[in-house]
């Protein structure tokens, strides 16, 4: 890959892929070989198109705001840095929160300490307050319980939110989940319909312990009737948990712990996000990588490498683990016929796994290359600082797979 | 107000423990506290009138000392001018004699019953009136579920059905209860109670449907037999999962309490279900939150093959209420009466009041658990037949009517005459129904299927284009 020239600006680097060179990104153990690169040669003729993918992709930093987001419902071009208002992650949560349940006198929470304390990660900070203690209810410790109970009341009209403490908890609650939350809608023959929305931080934590660093998508992903979302900026938080509250399924809102205090800007007007689209968070050229919640930030931190080593990598926030968005991973795919998946998951029946298996049923005559997945090891999270970060995909190790892909 | 005490040595050293460390100047203070229940002894006492016993209530807040028996005796130890320990809860009054209470009382709690096993009205007793069409309506019902029960149970056994589960022996649980309640009630069973939809108007035809998994089935086809729902009858999707359907009740309650709807949520459960987490998380949660439910426990003896000596080991399941802060009654649920003016009663206090309320229904399951046990591996043929005649709600509830001549032979024979025949037909028309159509398996998982099921069916449809052979006949594409 000598011809690859690192760093340097947009025009320098756009000379070198040129048609030719793209044929050192194809793997040779393709047999239609002149197939493949005579489709990155049509694509490639349109110079314009490519300059400004290409870009934008320098713009790594601000990909959130000036990215056009195919994933929004609503206006998205007025994004100049003027309007808008600044906040963290978890105050877009609770201003989705309250915003839907200003609009609908249904919406309720229920979980451990979130009316007066405000919940464990503020997410519910001042809404016992303003609409009472029974809309936003405190239970006693029992997750299957409460979600039993939710499960209960949306049956009979409410649709409320239940917080997990920490979704590791919401393991006591698989039962109530997977039977009843996932099924009901089903075996009463659609008489019944339970809008629930389940939310609550998990992932790996700075030094949480095992039981508080857990991946519950992995777990909950099979469990058919319910939709999985996880966040990743403040700006899909809110708009994905308006989605949720609005949805007649029962949703699974996958937070971070480490995502909470992120700040960014959002639109001043109301907005939802779609539950089942993807966020394409850099268009690029050359691989595919998919990645959802805390992992999208490592996977851009390697981008920004990769683009200084001269690749152009195209980043999509997955969003939805269930379903997946298999129309714009799809078109990704097409286009860059290589695939990097980046998950927090364990590598044994994570979504990546289940990604991987999409992907080579759906796109398998794409693929240059077999898809790869960077996923965290097969252990209980370790407490210790320095084996934790091991255990989560680093940037590092996506740039090398990154490298090794296009190779 | 019985007091036992075993010396006098005992109560006067008890006097002078009281008189130094609660500060009391006199003797009548002290023997004021000593009239409340020793403290060695259970604190479970039982009241001579279960009545007295049923009005029992559990106003005093937790701060105040000790528990009381009976309303006529407020005793307040004085808390206000001696020491007394103030932890994290509320006071508690202390005592330095070590003490534990006791795992079980004396006496069992007795069981509210009105009819006796002859069905003659008990001298005295209290129960709530019942017209003479509600009685026959209650009374039919009954022998409706019975026979439904018999015929959807041979209908099994001659493999026109692949399962069932009978109800045989809690028909007066099932109907009287129902009979108590309004129709805004909402009820989330455990499976032993089709009565409770048969009250509320589900047709046997519509129960016949469902059985057979037709598309007539309000279920589509997806459910197991007895597993009925109907929204509009105010009647949960039965669930097979033991007890999950508990919290449920516990949330429905919570709704409509915020709703302030005139209406409360009910429970149903066997002894079997108590042991699971989700009854005693969901009691507590229902007094925490002052939810308006009825916590119904059909204890019947037995859960499949475990008798309820392998089940729990307190006093049945009514005890279990107070440790949640829960008013109980333990009723008989062979007398449709007496449950009747149970749940009349408990529905009451639960809404005017907004609290839960436990009422255990002692009752002997008479049929199997379902069509896959044989109890007779487990328990006595007599013992099975002895409850079934000698014990049997029905009988006792036609003789109470027909003392009143609001039923006759007539009556009776015409009515099982009636009911069978509509029984049998419903059970043809049923069976000669056309099964669901495939796209209701894939329907109803979402609001609207998603590309990875709607890709899954066009899979599903490919293939038994390609294999028609292998594909059952009377399923409409």
């Amino acid at each position: 890959m000598s011809s690859i020239i690192h760093g340097a600006g947009a025009a320098t680097a756009l000379s070198t892929f040129n048609p030719v060179d793209s044929k050192k990104l194809v793997s040779p153990s393709r047999t239609n070989l002149s197939v493949r690169s005579q489709r990155y040669i049509v694509a490639g003729s349109d110079a314009s198109k490519k300059k400004k993918s290409f870009g934008s992709g320098l713009r790594v930093g601000h990909s959130q705001k000036l990215i056009a987001n195919a994933a929004v419902a609503t206006k998205e071009a007025d994004t100049s840095a003027s309007t808008g208002h600044e906040l963290l992650l978890f105050e877009a949560l609770q201003e989705g929160l309250e915003e839907e349940m200003d609009r609908d006198a249904n919406v309720c929470v229920m979980g451990e300490d979130v009316g007066h304390y405000g919940g464990s990660y503020k997410v519910t900070k001042g809404l016992a307050d303003k609409f009472g203690d029974l809309r936003v209810l405190d239970t006693p410790i029992c997750e299957n319980a409460f979600t039993g109970m939710g499960i209960g009341a949306a049956m009979t009209g409410l649709r409320p939110v239940i917080e997990g403490m920490n979704m590791g908890f919401l393991l006591l609650a698989f039962n109530q989940i997977s039977n009843n939350c996932g099924m009901l809608h089903y075996t009463s023959g659609g008489q019944f319909t339970i809008p629930v929305v389940i939310r609550g931080p998990g992932g790996v934590g700075r030094q949480l312990g095992a039981e508080h660093s857990q991946r519950l998508e992995s777990y909950f992903q099979s469990i058919p009737g319910i939709q999985m979302v996880a966040c990743s900026t403040p700006y899909n938080a809110k708009g994905l948990m308006k989605a949720a509250i609005r949805s007649e399924n029962p949703v699974i809102l996958f937070e971070h712990v480490l995502l909470y205090n992120l700040k960014e800007k959002i639109p001043d007007e109301e907005y939802i996000c779609n539950l089942e689209e993807a966020e394409m968070v850099r268009p690029g050229e050359h691989i595919t990588i998919l990645t959802y919640s805390r992992m999208r930030y490592h996977v851009m931190q390697a981008a920004k490498t990769l683009v200084n080593k001269g690749y152009d990598p195209e980043v999509i926030d997955i969003r939805s683990l269930k379903p997946f968005d298999l129309h714009t991973i799809g078109n990704s795919v097409k286009k860059t016929h290589r695939v990097l998946i980046v998950e927090e998951c364990m590598r044994t029946g994570g979504i990546g796994a289940s990604l991987t298996a999409a992907i080579n049923e759906n796109f398998h005559d794409y693929l240059d290359a077999p898809v790869v997945c960077l996923s965290s090891q097969d252990v209980p999270t370790p407490y210790a600082g320095t084996l934790e970060e091991w255990t989560v995909v680093q940037p590092a190790q996506i740039v090398t797979a990154v490298e090794q892909l296009c190779q | 107000m019985t007091l036992r005490l075993r010396s006098s040595s005992w109560k006067s050293n008890l006097l002078k423990i009281l008189r130094h460390n609660h500060g009391f100047g006199s003797a009548s203070h002290a023997a004021r506290h000593l009239r409340q229940k020793p403290p060695h002894e259970p604190t479970l006492r039982v009241s001579q009138n279960p009545i007295s016993r049923f009005c029992n209530t559990m106003s005093e807040k937790l701060s105040s000392i000790g528990e009381h028996e009976d309303a006529n005796t407020q005793v307040h130890a004085n808390i206000t001018s001696s020491p007394v320990m103030d932890f994290p809860g509320g006071k508690v009054a202390f005592t330095p004699e070590i003490q534990f209470i006791s795992e079980s009382s004396k006496e069992r709690v007795p069981c509210y019953r009105v009819l006796d096993d002859n069905g003659q009205l008990i001298t005295n007793s209290q129960f709530v009136q019942v017209s003479e069409e509600v009685a026959v309506k209650i009374y039919s019902n009954m022998v409706t579920l019975q026979i439904m029960d018999n015929i959807f149970y041979e209908a099994q056994r001659q493999g026109r059905l692949s399962f069932y589960a009978t109800a045989i022996g809690e028909e007066a649980i099932n109907i009287a209860s129902a009979a108590a309640l309004s129709p805004e009630d909402v009820i989330f069973p455990q499976y032993r109670e089709p009565g409770v939809l048969l009250w509320r108007g589900f047709t046997l035809q519509e129960f016949a449907n469902q059985c057979f998994g037709n598309k007539s089935d309000y279920g589509k086809g997806r459910q197991m037999p007895v597993h009925y729902g109907s929204n509009k009858l105010n009647y949960f999707t039965v669930s097979a999962t033991i007890a999950t359907q508990i919290p449920n009740a516990v949330g429905a309650a919570y709704s409509l309490k915020m709703d302030r709807k005139d209406a409360c949520a009910v429970t149903y459960f066997g002894d079997g279900g108590t042991s699971e987490g989700d009854f005693h998380a969901a009691m507590n949660f229902a007094a925490v939150m002052e939810a308006p439910v009825l916590f119904i426990c059909r204890n019947n003896g037995w859960a499949i093959s475990t008798p309820t000596s392998d089940q729990f080991r307190s006093d049945g399941i009514v005890v279990k209420g107070r440790a949640y802060g829960i008013r109980s009654i333990r009723v008989d649920g062979n007398d449709a009466l007496a449950m009747y003016s149970a749940v009349h009663s408990a529905r009451e206090m639960a809404i005017k009041e907004h609290r839960p309320i436990l009422i255990e229904a002692l009752t002997y399951r008479v049929g199997h658990h379902s069509t896959s046990d044989d109890s007779t591996r487990y328990r006595s043929a007599d013992e099975i037949e002895w409850w079934n005649k000698a014990r049997n709600p029905l009988s006792r509830f036609r003789t109470w009517i027909e003392s009143n001549g609001w039923w006759s032979d007539e009556e009776e024979s015409d009515l099982r005459s009636r009911v069978k025949k509509e029984m049998l037909e419903a059970l043809r028309v049923a069976e000669k129904t056309e099964k669901p159509n495939l796209k209701d398996m894939f329907s109803d998982v979402y609001d609207v299927p998603p590309s990875n099921l709607r890709e899954q069916e066009r899979l599903v449809r490919q293939t038994i284009k390609s294999h028609p052979q292998d594909y059952p006949s009377d399923v409409p594409l």
